[in-house]
């Protein structure tokens, strides 16, 4: 009959308003501020920068190589190069950002920066909570804001941090095994000079990879 | 007269005056509805309340929208380069002055023929309706039949259109 | 006003009156040229008052309400149970920057929420909204408050045509091709009614309406021709004040909010409170037309003030709107359309015969076994020859697969 499908959806509907105050199960929402979903271990959001150590002036893993930059789509990066090198977490001389800036209100999320990244230093963040009450240095964030432990990316992202630590242990390991063997036919090297003629020094271990 | 008449009256024929006067179509249409609400205001000035409120429901609520929806649907609102007004306005104006002389002297002349009444006759609504179904029942019910057939022939010509467009 | 003696002033009667009570004391301070003047300005303010907050209340109550039919919360932070949402949402409005598109017709586009705020209230002159309680008591009141309500239709086609936006127009043709086609059977309804009782004035309707037969109200919804005018006229009412499912003219998802699509900060709050109280008016017509106005349902439940009774009724028409709202989705044009043209009208005119053979046959058991037969047999008949040959099914696209 005709408004028989009107009269059945009015009930349907009825029963929802009457059920959702007698059964909670009903109720899908959750209370944001008070109640939160656990973030889910691949969500991403902005990207931080990555250090080791307790210092992160001297434990960030970026190298200013700039290739994230140059990669970025809407171009959301700025980074100055230094003047100077220090040493890298395998001990090698390599420059460091001066400057490193992320302007999140261009930022899209896409993850471009992290997959390029040579060095492991750029990751995804899951913290969504930015809104600020300044839109320009607000949402501009500079190298100490955006440099996070690498305890704090294990805490994120469990899986991923384990993987990228086995790597650049590995790397590391690598590089130890190549400054050993250098070291060792440099030690074998200056047996044989010695043995031959007088002491020479040595050559600067590693280099050009 | 009272003072009440003379701001209607001023209302209407301002609203009236800039029916005729604006550039665009739609402002002319929505002054046009100005003048409807005097004129209904008038009535009801006069303790004529079905004939006031029926001027609204029938001029304002239908016909001026049928007057803009005509607008729109026939052609832009804009103002044509060439102006809106006609170039023989000076004749139209002679003979919309030569009307409104004859009408004024009509109604001059019935007003001094007439009994002066004292009191304004009250009619109700039911009055007016027991009139109409009663006495003058012939008359509305040829209106109400030219109407339907007037209908009838609208929708029929919309069929058509729509026959051919297929 | 009150011609009552001072031995009949019950307390039933001081609290059904109090407002009346409360009016004459006021107006009693003045000079006795100036208190039918008076009178009425008191009336303009207590609805101009009463039903804007009424509205504030309507729309949290609203949203809370659609929440439930979804399982949700709705709006719970503002204040105890988010009852202050209104609040905050009114001091939004406010601060708000007011803008005019650049191409906009700037006195048009300021007129029209005016215009539809002011023709809405007027409708609230006529309504008898408790026992004395109606501001003019009008021969003509239903034809009144029609002519009102069809002075509606022009302001929204004024707000989309002066905004200059192409949906703002679409929403606006939409909105007063909607209004005029279900104002024919949204006046034929009330006909029916001013056949039965005589009058258009709406406190005679209401009188007609609250006799008792035992304890049964003398109510038009409990007659056949009643109950399917009432019926008609929701359907007609929902399509008049643009609720869903008739919502096309402001369809979210198609043409952005329609002709309001341009109006920001007060103006569209002007717009917003437009449509509710258009919804209360509606009702309020409904309620006395229908209903029995501020008549109690049982002869015993007199005792409840009459102006509560008329508020409950119109709150109670209010919740269904919002039920309707949360269960049905929106018609396409050309189903609303054909259902005002091929379905509701003729029903309706069937309906005003069948009322006159109800006026007719006088007092009896037959009319009420002829008019329902009448009704019932030609509503299922319609039904069927509707739905015949119709398929309902999974839908299929031409184009978009």
């Amino acid at each position: 009959m005709l408004g028989e499908g009107i009269l059945k959806g009015m009930a349907e509907t009825a029963k929802n308003f009457a059920g959702s105050f007698v059964s909670v199960d009903r109720l899908t929402t959750v209370e944001y501020p008070e109640q939160r979903i656990p973030t889910f271990e691949n969500a991403r959001v902005f990207p931080f920068l990555v250090y080791d150590g307790p210092d992160w002036a001297a434990g960030l893993r970026c190298v200013a190589c700039q290739i994230c930059e140059k990669e970025c789509p809407p171009k959301c990066i700025y980074i100055e190069k230094s003047q100077g090198k220090k040493p890298d977490f395998v001990g090698k001389p390599q420059f460091y950002p001066t400057r490193f800036d992320i302007d999140i209100s261009v930022c899209m999320s896409c993850q471009i920066c992290v997959e390029v990244c040579p060095f492991e230093a750029i990751k995804m963040d899951t913290e969504f909570e930015l809104a600020t009450d300044n839109r320009f240095g607000g949402l501009l964030l500079d190298r100490q804001q955006l440099a996070k432990s690498n305890e704090y990316y294990h805490q994120i992202h469990p899986t991923e941090a384990t993987e990228v630590d086995a790597r650049l242990d590995a790397e590391k390991e690598a590089a130890a095994a190549k400054a050993k063997a250098a070291a060792q036919a440099a030690a074998a090297k200056a047996g044989e000079a010695a043995k031959a003629a007088s002491a020479k020094p040595a050559p600067p271990t590693g280099g050009e990879d | 007269m009272s003072p009440v008449f003379y701001v209607l009256a001023v209302f209407t024929v301002a609203g009236g005056l800039a029916a005729v006067l604006l550039k665009n179509t739609v402002h002319c249409a929505l002054a046009l509805t100005v003048a409807f609400a005097g004129l209904a205001l008038l009535f009801l000035n006069l303790d004529a309340q079905f004939v006031g409120f029926a001027q609204i429901l029938i001029y304002i609520g239908a016909v001026a929208i049928l007057v803009v929806f005509a607008i729109l649907l026939t052609r832009g609102t804009e103002t044509p380069p060439t102006g809106v007004f006609s170039h023989s306005w000076f004749v139209g104006l002679v003979i919309a002055a030569g009307v409104f002389s004859v009408l004024g002297w009509a109604v001059l002349q019935s007003a001094r023929n007439l009994p002066q009444e004292p009191a304004v006759p009250s009619v109700t609504v039911h009055d007016i309706g027991v009139a109409l179904l009663g006495r003058y029942v012939l008359p509305l019910e040829i209106v109400a039949l030219l109407l339907t057939s007037a209908t009838i022939g609208a929708v029929i010509v919309a069929m058509h259109e729509k026959g051919r467009a297929q | 006003m009150l011609a009552t003696p001072a031995s009949t002033l019950s307390v039933p009667f001081i609290v059904d009156q109090v407002f009346v009570l409360f009016k004459d004391w006021l107006v009693s301070f003045l000079p006795t040229s100036w208190r039918p003047a008076a009178g009425i300005v008191l009336g303009v303010i207590g609805i101009v008052c009463v039903y804007p907050g009424l509205f504030a209340l309507t729309t949290v109550f609203e949203r809370k309400g659609l929440g439930r039919m979804q399982n949700r919360y709705g709006p719970n932070r503002v204040g105890p149970y988010g009852f202050f949402q209104p609040v905050a949402d009114g001091i939004k409005s406010l601060t708000k920057e007011d803008i005019i598109p650049f191409d906009a017709d700037a006195v048009v586009h300021f007129l029209a929420p005016l215009t539809l705020v002011v023709t809405v209230f007027m409708g609230f002159a006529v309504l008898p909204m408790g026992r004395n309680m109606v501001l003019v008591n009008l021969d003509a009141g239903l034809l009144f408050f029609f002519s009102m309500s069809a002075a509606t239709e022009l302001s929204v086609f004024m707000a989309g045509w002066s905004s200059r936006n192409k949906y703002s127009l679409l929403g606006a043709m939409r909105a007063v091709a909607q209004m005029i086609s279900y104002e024919v059977p949204l006046l034929l309804t009330t006909v029916a009614v001013v056949m039965i009782a005589g009058s258009l004035s709406l406190p005679k309707i209401v009188e007609a309406q609250s006799g008792y037969t035992g304890w049964f109200p003398h109510w038009y919804i409990f007659t056949p021709w009643g109950l399917a005018s009432f019926l008609i006229f929701a359907i007609a009412a929902t399509a008049e004040t643009n609720r869903s499912p008739f919502d096309l003219p402001e369809g979210e998802s198609e043409i952005v909010a329609g002709y309001h699509t341009e109006y920001s900060g007060f103006k569209f709050a002007l717009f917003f409170l437009g449509e509710y109280v258009a919804m209360f008016s509606i009702s309020g017509i409904g309620v006395t037309l229908f209903l029995g106005g501020w008549s109690a349902p049982l002869p015993f439940l007199n005792v409840v003030p009459s102006w509560l009774w008329f508020f409950s009724k119109v709150m109670l028409s209010i919740f269904v709107f919002i039920w309707m709202r949360g269960t049905l989705p929106r018609l396409r044009q050309d189903q609303l359309m054909n259902f005002a043209w091929k379905f509701v009208l003729p029903f309706t005119l069937l309906n005003l015969g069948v009322t006159a053979l109800w006026r007719f046959m006088g007092e009896g058991w037959a009319r009420w076994v002829v008019s329902s037969i009448i009704l019932a047999g030609v509503y299922v008949l319609m039904g069927r020859v509707g739905m015949f040959k119709k398929h309902f099914g999974p839908r299929s696209y031409r184009y978009a697969e």
